[in-house]
């Protein structure tokens, strides 16, 4: 019932602007990536592999990069452990009250970032919330100084920030389960943790492996959080990315590492709705 | 009867739901707690309850110029967002072109993709076209970024839409252009509204891209983050107290809106199913 003329109306300019503000940007990075800097900090456009050659021979960038994929790690298996039961409990057992208590999750969802990173550091602090308290109560004599300023801090506040982002798919996953499917598997005998492992869990694996790659993907990439809260040793990737963008100045091989994670955040969404589709039934 | 046989399994995740949502809102309490706090943003137990960093903060001039900078930068957003995301929902929903499936994944993807790749690749982009930085390289990266977000969200809304209405419109003889303002629109008002405040919220907080495409002028976001570096005063608190009132009206009303147009709890599932692959 759309001529052509209404269908190139709404196509084409929406196609233009992505085209120019984020094909051509991404392409501009790639671009980048095999340029390089002269000595008087200007960019030479002639085409080489030294910045990837750099990032296999310079330990401390695959090592970062290791280390932030860890960071990435405890974010998303302390995310699933807080959002998988939640999402259990909303989906099947929260009757009237599910729907405030949905609304509750998704609040923290697109509350400001900002915001939240900042609470944390006021609680994890030296003279923070959390160890002034330990002292009052004399739990400790002195401020616990692991707190701030730590992987863990990072860890810790990511996994705050992206816990809600786990639970929605898996929580869209619970229910979308049919419920005749989990009171056949009781009428046939089966007991609770049977109907779980053997029903319910497998068809909420969509959803697990959709919120696990949002909060690996979201976390890997962050460098506000190991800005403020990671001290030395919470550096993730991104913050020597931001470094040889900023004093630095090496663009090319700030593009370079830029795509590296690019590539990897492309190949993990691809492997991820693969595996979903694997795993869903219908 | 499973509620019976799972009585003390559901027990224990009773507990671990508190848990979590103790664990959710307790940070934000804490802080809306010290911006009230007499000296310093540690320090237990809070004494001397004061609004005194609520009446600093109203008196700081450059927070005002940034909340006001934020504002313009968020309406712009918001512009551009809706103005090239309603068009790229209908063109998924309704057209067929080369490479469809590529230019879906391309819009979606700074849902997913860590903030500071989008603001990095734009940063080229501009440095290339010799685009100084301002609040107007700040408007294109939130507006092209939220174009992600308006577009999941007319696109939900264009699924429900019963087409026999467009089609009457068209065989009585209204064109195109007056049937899509006439019809189409007012009948995706609530995920356009809905999509309005989001990206308006979003972009107010938003603070990976700007970080890359700022110039002169900073954003309320990018001053709170100048002033952190520098040390810390409950002011921070009482501002950031203010956010959060803000953005939760605005969640709260964008709720209430999808779930006008759906009538399920789902809000908020296409946004993650959409930035998966999910949609069309």
């Amino acid at each position: 019932m759309f001529s052509r003329t209404y269908k190139a109306a709404v196509t084409l300019p929406p196609l233009v602007w992505v085209t120019v503000f984020l094909l051509m940007p991404y392409l501009l990075m790639f671009c980048y990536s095999f340029w390089s800097v002269s000595a008087s900090q200007t960019i030479i456009h002639s085409w080489t592999l030294d910045n990837y050659r750099q990032l296999l021979r310079v330990d401390v960038y695959w090592q970062t990069l290791l280390r932030s994929m860890w960071i990435a790690a405890r974010v998303t298996i302390f995310s699933l452990l807080l959002g998988y039961p939640l999402a259990y409990f909303l989906s099947l057992y929260a009757g009237k009250k599910k729907d405030l208590l949905y609304q509750l999750v998704i609040i923290p969802l697109w509350v400001s970032y900002l915001v939240r990173a900042y609470a944390w550091k006021t609680i994890l602090g030296s003279d923070g919330v959390l160890n002034t308290l330990l002292q009052y109560v004399h739990l400790t004599k002195h401020p616990l100084e692991f707190l701030l300023y730590s992987p863990f801090a990072v860890v810790l506040t990511l996994t705050h920030i992206y816990t809600p982002f786990t639970f929605l798919p898996i929580y869209a996953a619970l229910e979308h389960i049919p419920r005749n499917l989990v009171e056949a598997s009781h009428d046939l005998g089966a007991t609770p943790g049977q109907t779980f492992w053997k029903v319910i869990f497998p068809l909420s694996i969509p959803g697990v492996l959709a919120g696990a790659t949002f909060a690996f993907v979201l976390s890997l990439g962050d460098f506000l959080a190991p800005l403020l809260l990671g001290g030395p040793s919470g550096i993730m990737i991104s913050n020597i990315v931001v470094s040889l963008f900023g004093a630095a100045f090496n663009w090319p091989l700030g593009a370079a590492i830029s795509l590296c994670m690019l590539a990897l955040v492309v190949s993990l969404l691809f492997f991820s709705e693969r595996l979903e589709k694997k795993w869903s039934f219908s | 009867m499973s509620e019976t046989t799972f009585a003390s399994g559901s027990r224990w995740l009773l507990f671990h739901a508190i848990a979590v949502f103790v664990f959710l809102y307790s940070p934000i309490a804490i802080l809306i707690l010290y911006s009230f706090n007499g000296e310093g943003v540690g320090g237990f137990p809070p004494h001397h309850l004061t609004l005194d960093w609520y009446r600093t903060l109203f008196a700081d001039g450059p927070i005002w110029d940034s909340v006001l900078n934020s504002v313009q930068v968020a309406l712009a957003a918001m512009v551009i967002s809706l103005a090239f995301g309603v068009p790229a929902a209908l063109a998924l929903e309704r057209a067929q072109f080369p490479g469809k499936a590529v230019f879906r994944r391309l819009v979606l993807l700074p849902l997913i993709l860590p903030g500071i790749i989008t603001g990095l690749s734009l940063l080229m982009l501009f440095n290339v076209m010799g685009t100084k930085l301002s609040l107007m390289t700040i408007i294109l990266g939130h507006g092209t970024a939220l174009i992600s977000v308006a577009t999941t969200e007319v696109f939900a809304g264009l699924q429900k839409l019963d087409r026999a209405q467009e089609e009457a419109s068209l065989d009585l003889g209204a064109n195109y252009w007056q049937t899509f303002w006439r019809i189409t629109v007012p009948n995706l008002k609530l995920p356009i509204i809905g999509a309005a405040l989001l990206i308006f919220t979003l972009s107010m907080d938003e603070i990976a891209v700007s970080f890359f495409l700022i110039g002169r002028d900073n954003t309320l976001p990018l001053e709170i983050w100048g002033r952190l570096r520098r040390g810390i005063t409950p002011e921070i608190n009482s501002v950031s107290t203010i956010i959060f009132v803000f953005s939760l009206v605005a969640i709260v009303l964008w709720y209430r809106l999808r779930m006008r147009g759906e009538g399920a709890s789902s809000a908020g599932t296409e946004m993650v199913e959409a930035a998966e692959g999910h949609a069309g």
